[in-house]
Order: structure tokens, then C-alpha cells, then sequence
């Protein structure tokens, strides 16, 4: 096994690990630490796909401000503890889980059936240094989707008085 | 060299976790929680082809799921809060006002 393998493989069980600690957590605070593992153990798994630039963002924006946001409603809210009301194998858990198994055997049924083993692109020096790079990637940004990332901009901005509108007392 | 077929089935993992929480958990923000899993199993979907295709378009796209989910986070914590002001819970299923 090569460190690239070991990597992944370390990756890969702490994230599914983590999301699965997102679920079970009884107290939403708990659920949101495991959420921000989550997130930086993706983070590798970013950085191992050579998507640098993706994986700081994903930490920058992801862990940090999201993250940020869900802790103040949390404790702003000050919720209590609900625990686990009812059997714990009540209708609507096997009903969930038997449709999150149905589709993950539909979904890696049809990733096996992908043409051969898919290799990745081989690159040659000059665009392996600075593929996923902010140069490169800022150029795709600023050249042709322009107006996707002004749109972005825009929906940020209605986003942000869309906020103070809604979670505002008294209009 | 990891093969394309495992981060696709990693992400394909952590979206049927996150969906598996979405149907199940009844507090609201932790669903809002699951519903940030999946937004990221489709990100790291979106990765895995940019890598095995060489080209950076996939990484654009990463880019704006990131800037939408923030978007979404803000104004779904928002309504949270709205609800909360309103009903004294986030629990989904004591939200029932449009259930007739």
C-alpha cells in the first residue's frame, strides 16, 4: 500500500465514522462537533484529489463560518436534551434506512458498472503543479463563468436580508 | 494510486447517511445538518470526475455548492429561529400547521 492508500483509507472510515456520529448523537451539540470532523476529514480526502484550493475553502467556509452559524442557533435556542422518544425501531427508522440502502445499492450498482477500472488522468508536470491551484481555478472563475459567480454574489446578498428578515421579531 | 470507484462509492456513502438522517432525525437543525452531509457527498462526487478527467470545471462547481450552502444555511437557520419565536420547538414533527 502506498501513503496515497493509507491516506485515503484513513480518510474514508473517520469520515463515514464521523457522519454516521452526526446521526446518532442524542444532543444536536454533539451532532455538530462530529459534523466539523466530518468536514475536515473531507478536507484530506479534497486534498488527495489535488482540489487544494476546495479543501481550504471547505475548512475556511464549511467548518468555520457554517459550523459557526449552527452553534449560536443552538445555543441560542437552548434546547433540551429530547432523548429518544418511542422504540427505538419505530416504522419510519426501517422505512428510512430500507430507502438509504435501496438507493446506496442502486448508486454503487451503477458506479461498478463504469467502463473498466477508471484510472486518472495522467498529467504532465507542468499541469500537475498547478492543477486545482488558485491561480488556475480563478481563471476559470473570472473567465467563463463570469455571470454564474456574479449570480452567486447576487444570491449571497439576498440571502443575507433574507436572514434578517425572517429571524427578525417584529417587522 | 487510489482507483475513481472509491471516492465515488465514499460518496455515495455519505449521501445515503445523509439521507438516512434527513428521513429519521426529528429535530430540525440536526436535519439541516444531514442535508450539509450531502451537499459535501455531492462535492467530493464532483472532485473525484475533475480528477479523473484533468479538467478544473468540476472544482468551479464545488466552488458554488459551497457559496449555496452557505446561503441555504443562513436563511434555513433563520426560519429554525422564526419557528422556534413562534412554536417553542424545532422538533419537525409538532410542526404540523400545514397538515390538514
Amino acid at each position: 500500500m502506498t501513503a496515497q492508500e493509507v491516506l485515503f483509507w484513513v480518510f474514508a472510515v473517520s469520515t463515514v465514522g464521523s457522519a454516521g456520529g452526526v446521526i446518532a448523537a442524542r444532543s444536536p451539540i454533539n451532532s455538530a462537533m462530529s459534523l466539523v470532523a466530518t468536514f475536515f476529514f473531507l478536507a484530506g480526502i479534497y486534498v488527495l484529489l489535488w482540489a487544494h484550493t476546495i479543501a481550504v475553502l471547505q475548512v475556511l467556509v464549511y467548518a468555520g463560518a457554517i459550523m459557526v452559524l449552527f452553534l449560536f442557533v443552538i445555543m441560542l435556542l437552548s434546547l433540551t436534551e429530547a432523548g429518544l422518544k418511542g422504540p427505538r425501531l419505530s416504522l419510519s427508522r426501517i422505512v428510512g434506512g430500507a430507502a438509504a440502502a435501496g438507493l446506496l445499492a442502486v448508486l454503487v450498482a451503477s458506479i461498478r458498472q463504469l467502463p473498466g477500472d477508471q484510472p486518472m488522468a495522467m498529467m504532465g508536470p507542468a499541469q500537475a503543479s498547478t492543477f486545482g491551484s488558485l491561480h488556475e481555478l480563478g481563471k476559470l472563475l473570472y473567465g467563463t463563468y463570469l455571470l454564474p459567480f456574479e449570480a452567486v454574489s447576487l444570491l449571497l446578498l439576498v440571502a443575507i436580508v433574507g436572514a434578517v428578515v425572517v429571524a427578525k421579531p417584529k417587522i | 494510486m487510489v482507483p475513481a470507484p472509491n471516492y465515488l462509492i465514499l460518496a455515495a456513502i455519505l449521501f445515503c447517511m445523509g439521507m438516512f438522517g434527513v428521513l429519521v432525525r426529528r429535530n430540525a437543525l440536526v436535519v439541516f445538518m444531514c442535508i450539509e452531509l450531502m451537499l459535501n457527498a455531492a462535492n467530493l462526487t464532483f472532485l473525484a470526475f475533475a480528477r479523473m478527467r484533468g479538467d478544473l470545471h468540476g472544482h468551479v462547481s464545488a466552488f458554488f455548492i459551497i457559496a449555496v450552502a452557505a446561503a441555504e444555511a443562513a436563511i434555513g437557520l433563520a426560519i429554525v429561529i422564526a419557528v422556534f419565536r413562534s412554536r417553542g420547538t424545532v422538533d419537525i414533527g409538532d410542526i404540523r400547521t400545514l397538515k390538514h
